[in-house]
């Protein structure tokens, strides 16, 4: 366990994370904000410094494809993108999944065209929700480089054989410098071992992967995935622990901050997290009876730890940082609203929608948020979202 | 042999639907697509084996006399046979006719 903190950008440090995670292939093509994890991956592999493969791409498209491929004979693949690349990518991005490939990608969150824009959203990653992906949201720089380390072990294991996104939202978090520890070489060896693959195309042992499936078998190859993804649950549980026993930094699904005796509470996912739990701190110091709930695991989504963690409140505000046009709201907002729904002790949800394409929402956001939502809550009409900040 | 495929659960299928057995195929007999069969001739028939060299379903097999003749579990009535030979002794006849 180090203690040792340096200032390091976070793509940097996560970058770091991947050559310490000693992959074998990374295979990315450029994007803001994703840019600087790639790029500095390519130099450390320039530098003889990781003994990898970096294939630079021609496209987003090819990035998953190589990954597919290099995953298929059981070499540990990285890849990184954002945004267009994702939805340039998004035809293989299922395949990896369905093909159950171990891949581990970080999600530099970024909204979609058009208007053209580079800054952070979750439309990105919302897009590929159903992809059959394990996702994962961090929220600060030490989260994101950890995360490279527990998704290869989640991803790697024989019971789960999963591709993992680790998300992070773009610029807020990708291009701050923030203090991280890094761990040992030895530690992260011995916490993520060589893995082998049950099955790999080599010529010794043929085998067929990608087969077309009659409407007869079909739904099976279905059920097999959904059980993939929903078994995976206790072995992220395990693999979190184990991280936290090794270096003290201890993850859970469904993050919380003062919801024990909380009255309420704001539902965040990715960097909001950090903010809303200063706002509510303040606010709690003003007589508001005020909670933090964190979505840190998306896919395969914590149904039992949200409910344990607020069941009996009064009501939720709901932050979400993409819309569903046309439906009932935010996504996580949707998502919530479905765990909760006919469960006794369910508190009303507010949904708001905030943050698109990297507009501020500084604390003072936070405030009139939870303060207006406190209103919206008390009200009969909580359906739907409020679009924040929107000019008239 | 593998079991056949509508009889498999999905809890029997390996990580990712890998097919480990090769061969399996077999099993899918795809002349159920046909709406149109190959018909030889057979006194027309030089043996030449064009038939049997452009059929994109290797469906197509060599009698003992030395004939070739599709085989219809397989064949998708696709013509390519009856377009290719030299003699022009195979004609698409329509199933239902």
């Amino acid at each position: 366990m180090s203690t040792v903190r340096r200032g390091v950008e976070v793509s940097i440090a996560m970058a770091d994370a991947v050559a310490q995670a000693d992959v074998d292939v990374i295979a990315a093509y450029p994007i803001t904000p994703q840019t600087h994890i790639v790029e500095h991956l390519a130099d450390i592999v320039a530098e003889g410094e990781l003994d990898a493969e970096f294939v630079p791409v021609e496209s987003e498209h090819s990035a998953m494809s190589v990954c597919c491929g290099s995953s298929a004979v059981g070499a540990r693949t990285f890849t990184s993108t954002s945004s267009q690349g994702l939805a340039l990518m998004s035809e293989i991005f299922f395949i990896a999944a369905a093909m159950r490939f171990p891949i581990v990608m970080a999600l530099a969150n970024r909204s979609l065209s058009s208007p053209l824009s580079i800054w952070n959203d979750h439309t990105d990653v919302m897009m590929v929700r159903d992809a059959g992906w394990i996702h994962i949201f961090v929220e600060n720089g030490q989260e994101a480089y950890d995360s490279i380390f527990y998704a290869f072990r989640i991803a790697e294991d024989p019971q789960v054989m999963l591709p993992v996104a680790i998300n992070l939202d773009g610029f807020i978090l990708t291009h701050m410098v923030e203090p991280v520890v890094y761990e040992d070489n030895d530690l992260i060896k011995k916490y993520i071992p060589e893995f082998k693959m049950k099955n790999t195309l080599h010529p010794d042992h043929p085998v067929s992967m990608g087969c077309f499936a009659m409407p007869e078998i079909y739904t099976e190859t279905q059920m097999s995935r959904e059980a993939g993804v929903v078994n995976s649950y206790p072995v992220i549980l395990k693999a979190w622990e184990e991280w936290g026993g090794l270096t003290g930094r201890h993850y859970k699904p469904v993050e919380t901050h003062r919801v024990e005796d909380a009255e309420y509470c704001i539902v965040t996912m990715g960097s909001f997290g950090e903010t809303a739990m200063e706002v509510a701190d303040q606010l709690r110091e003003e007589g508001e009876k005020i909670g933090v709930v964190k979505i840190r695991l998306w896919r395969p989504f914590p149904f039992e730890e949200l409910r344990k963690a607020v069941l009996g409140k009064k009501y939720l505000i709901v932050i979400d940082r993409a819309i569903s046009f046309g439906g009932p709201g935010g996504p996580l907002a949707l998502e919530i609203r479905s765990a909760l729904y006919n469960k006794k002790g369910a508190p009303s949800i507010v949904n708001y929608v905030a943050g698109l394409a990297g507009r501020d929402v500084s604390r003072k956001d936070f405030r009139d948020i939870i303060l207006e939502g406190k209103k919206k809550a008390a009200s009969d009409d909580t359906d739907g979202f409020i679009l924040y900040g929107l000019r008239g | 042999m593998a079991k056949p495929i509508d009889q498999i659960n999905w809890h029997e299928l390996e990580i990712g639907s890998v097919v480990t057995e090769t061969g399996n195929a077999v099993q899918y007999e795809t002349g159920s697509w046909r709406s149109d069969k190959p018909v030889v001739n057979m006194r027309q028939c030089i043996k030449c084996g064009v038939c049997w060299l452009f059929c994109p379903d290797m469906c197509i097999v060599r009698a003992e006399e030395g004939h070739f003749t599709a085989n219809l579990a397989y064949c998708k009535g696709c013509g390519i046979c009856a377009k290719e030979c030299p003699v022009g002794c195979i004609t698409m006849i329509n199933e239902e006719a």
